[in-house]
């Protein structure tokens, strides 16, 4: 009765375990396990209860400023001479980035299962932000887990947090990054059943995280295949996203997996090498395991010991990734390539005095990866690429790499 | 099941008392302190040995055993070195159950069929992994039982009645109730609440039923005992081994004796427990 059916669709997934293949699933402990529960029930009403999608619209609309814009990179098509390259301006979004889609459905999650008190993890703190601002906004207290290392490197938006009105946990254990934060969350969850809800920032974690996840962010998808066609009158020939745990990329996948001309391409951290430890790139230099409740490509040593990532980029610093990206890379759908911290970091410049738009160093590595392919493609070809985030957050970064005083 | 474990709680159930069931993390500070504390157990007064299997991220655990893991990884402990540690302590011991206890990746990459080969091989009586529910059965679970390795689940204050026969259905050797929700290492919580609690679960199953989380002397091993067959205490011991390291975190000569001297005072703990659960 459970023959897997040869996949008509690419959209279908997860089934009822939590599954894409033999990636996802709900590998937590006990306590948590009547809590995921939980959410699943809610979740299953949430979906289909136009009033819920109502209020998601609504605050979509006229919180986040949805629907961002498809924007023609004119002058950029003309210094690569090849395909025309659209960026979906998710950057544009209140709070600067994609993570506001998540957080927005969450928080009405959270509410409708009666929690009052919040918790998340953050690598970049861009999803810190966004929950801290969620949390603000429907008045929940919120508690954020970050790495030590990482409230360092990313103090503007730890300071943003703390406006916002959000507690922020240094996490030294571990090496004081996201994976470390995670756990932390998790900890916090186990012992605050009750009253607690734990808002996930990427498409990864337990069932059902990774398809609810997935579901608010492919409101970018759907979108931009909206958008496209009304500018282009057909779908585009590529879509490109940078991928960290995978929220962005899978927001802006998943309406296009079932379109089969459409080429899609999901970039990884290359960090400064794949040969070397650092680097970020799960898919392409991991291997199958299981952590922080899902099955998906890890970066582990041979005794199954996560390993710590390295990217330029505070935001594909996870060892892992969305168990979905983990099958469509094994089905095929997807292609995942790595980008170099320097490739990035070229491209971050080159969109900044070509464009005027400063973008954030995760979108950057999906842009590289754009640069590199638009040229090789033909003029009446297209490319979709989204852009995730902005920079403001990674100035400081990228000038302390320039050898600029900020 | 294997022999060694049910016959243990059998003999204990006969002299009247619970188990004491001592935790500890395998290669933890070194592979060869961690094998004389293992040896020691025994002696000390430990009935059944829980074995953990260090873990770069254990999501359930508190800052002790956290560390401990990693000091235990950074000395260059792995799961095959783990069941090395059993493999040695069998030699000697024939009569002690042990259960290795952690987190499932390890294990995965491992390979499920040759690590429960080879666990069987070097003596091991049960698993505990704790990112295992029910829901994840097939994975590990079924194919330990199949080789007649026992699975001892976890049962916590969120396992409500609906939940508990799920929980209960293919766990075997005896049942590990957590008796408070949170990481490992957390305050004690009341034991009457504990009592009703190990009633209920045995409503549901004749396994024995033993009770961690938050023990840390003789007298809360007593009290949680009187309504238990067995007390887990975990922390308290991975913290007396923390206590005992030199600065730079090696084993002191004081190491292995300060554990036996803290297991000891625990089993006089256990032995004046009874009456053993009344139901």
């Amino acid at each position: 009765m459970n023959e897997t059916p040869k996949p008509n669709s690419f959209r279908a997934g997860p089934d009822e375990d939590g599954r894409f293949g033999i990636f996802g699933g709900r590998f937590v402990a006990e306590t948590l396990m009547p809590l995921i529960l939980d959410l699943q029930d809610e979740w299953n009403k949430a979906k289909t209860d136009p009033a819920f999608q109502a209020e998601l619209k609504d605050l979509g609309a006229h919180y986040i400023g949805r629907p961002s814009p498809l924007y023609f990179a004119e002058r950029l098509t003309e210094h690569l001479g090849g395909a025309k390259i659209y960026f979906k301006r998710e950057e544009l979004n209140h709070t600067g980035s994609h993570k506001i889609n998540n957080c927005i459905g969450q928080i009405l999650l959270a509410k409708r299962m009666g929690k009052t008190r919040i918790i998340a993890e953050t690598g970049a703190g861009q999803h810190g932000v966004a929950s801290a601002t969620v949390a603000a906004r429907f008045g929940f207290p919120c508690v954020v887990y970050m790495g030590a290392t990482d409230v360092q490197r990313q103090a503007p938006n730890v300071f943003r947090m703390k406006l916002l009105g959000a507690e922020v946990v240094p996490v030294t254990a571990g090496s004081g990054t996201l994976k470390d934060a995670m756990n932390e969350a998790l900890r916090d969850w186990v012992t605050n059943v009750d009253d607690t809800y734990y808002l996930i920032g990427t498409a990864a974690g337990p069932h059902p995280y990774p398809e609810l996840v997935r579901d608010f962010q492919a409101v970018i998808g759907t979108e931009a295949r909206e958008q496209i066609l009304a500018a282009e009158g057909r779908l585009p020939d590529l879509v490109v996203a940078a991928v960290g745990g995978g929220s962005n990329a899978i927001g802006i996948f998943h309406p296009f997996l079932d379109d089969k001309d459409v080429q899609i391409v999901g970039v990884e951290a290359g960090g400064k090498g794949l040969d070397g430890e650092e680097h970020c790139a799960s898919i392409t230099a991991g291997s199958p395991g299981v952590l922080h409740g899902n099955r998906t490509y890890l970066l582990q040593d041979s005794d199954g010991q996560i390993k710590e990532g390295h990217s330029i980029s505070a935001g594909l610093d996870y060892p892992g990734i969305g168990p979905e990206h983990s099958w469509l890379n094994d089905i095929g759908r997807v292609e995942y390539v790595p980008i170099m911290d320097h490739e990035a970091l070229d491209a971050f410049q080159v969109l900044t005095k070509l464009e005027g738009i400063i973008p954030a160093l995760e979108p950057s590595h999906a842009l590289a990866e754009v640069i590199k392919r638009a040229p090789k493609m033909r003029k009446d070809q297209i490319i979709v690429m989204n852009l995730s985030g902005r920079g403001d957050k990674d100035i400081f970064t990228v000038g302390k790499i320039l050898g600029m005083e900020l | 099941m294997t022999a060694r474990m049910d016959k243990r709680f059998a003999d204990l159930k006969a002299e009247g008392r619970p188990a004491l069931v001592t935790y500890f993390m395998g290669g933890d500070p070194d592979f060869d302190t961690s094998l004389q504390i293992l040896k020691a157990l025994p002696g000390a007064g430990a009935d059944v040995i829980e074995l953990g299997m260090p873990f770069s991220d254990p999501m359930a655990d508190g800052p002790a055993i956290q560390v401990a893991g990693q000091r235990a990884l950074k000395a260059g402990q792995t799961l095959a070195r783990t069941l090395d540690l059993a493999r040695e302590f069998r030699k000697g011991d024939q009569a002690t159950p042990i259960v290795m206890m952690g987190y499932y990746n390890p294990i995965y990459i491992y390979g499920v069929e040759r690590f429960l080969d080879d666990a069987l091989e070097a003596g091991i009586d049960g698993l505990i992994v704790v990112d295992l529910p029910p829901e994840m059965d097939d994975e590990l679970c079924i194919p330990a039982l199949a080789k007649g390795i026992n699975f001892i689940r976890l049962s916590t204050p969120t396992t409500d009645e609906k939940r508990l026969p799920a929980v209960l259905k293919n766990t075997s050797g005896f049942v590990y109730y957590v008796s408070m929700n949170g990481i490992t290492g957390s305050a004690l919580p009341d034991p009457s609440r504990i009592s009703s609690a190990v009633s209920k679960i045995k409503a549901h199953t004749d396994l024995p039923v033993c009770v961690g989380f938050g023990v840390k002397t003789a007298e809360h091993a007593r009290l949680i005992g009187a309504a238990a067959d067995g007390v887990v205490v975990g922390t308290a011991i991975v913290a007396q081994i923390a206590g005992s390291l030199t600065a730079d975190g090696k084993a002191s000569p004081d190491t292995v004796n300060s554990v036996v001297t803290f297991v000891r005072g625990l089993s006089t703990g256990v032995r004046a427990a009874r009456p053993v659960a009344a139901e």
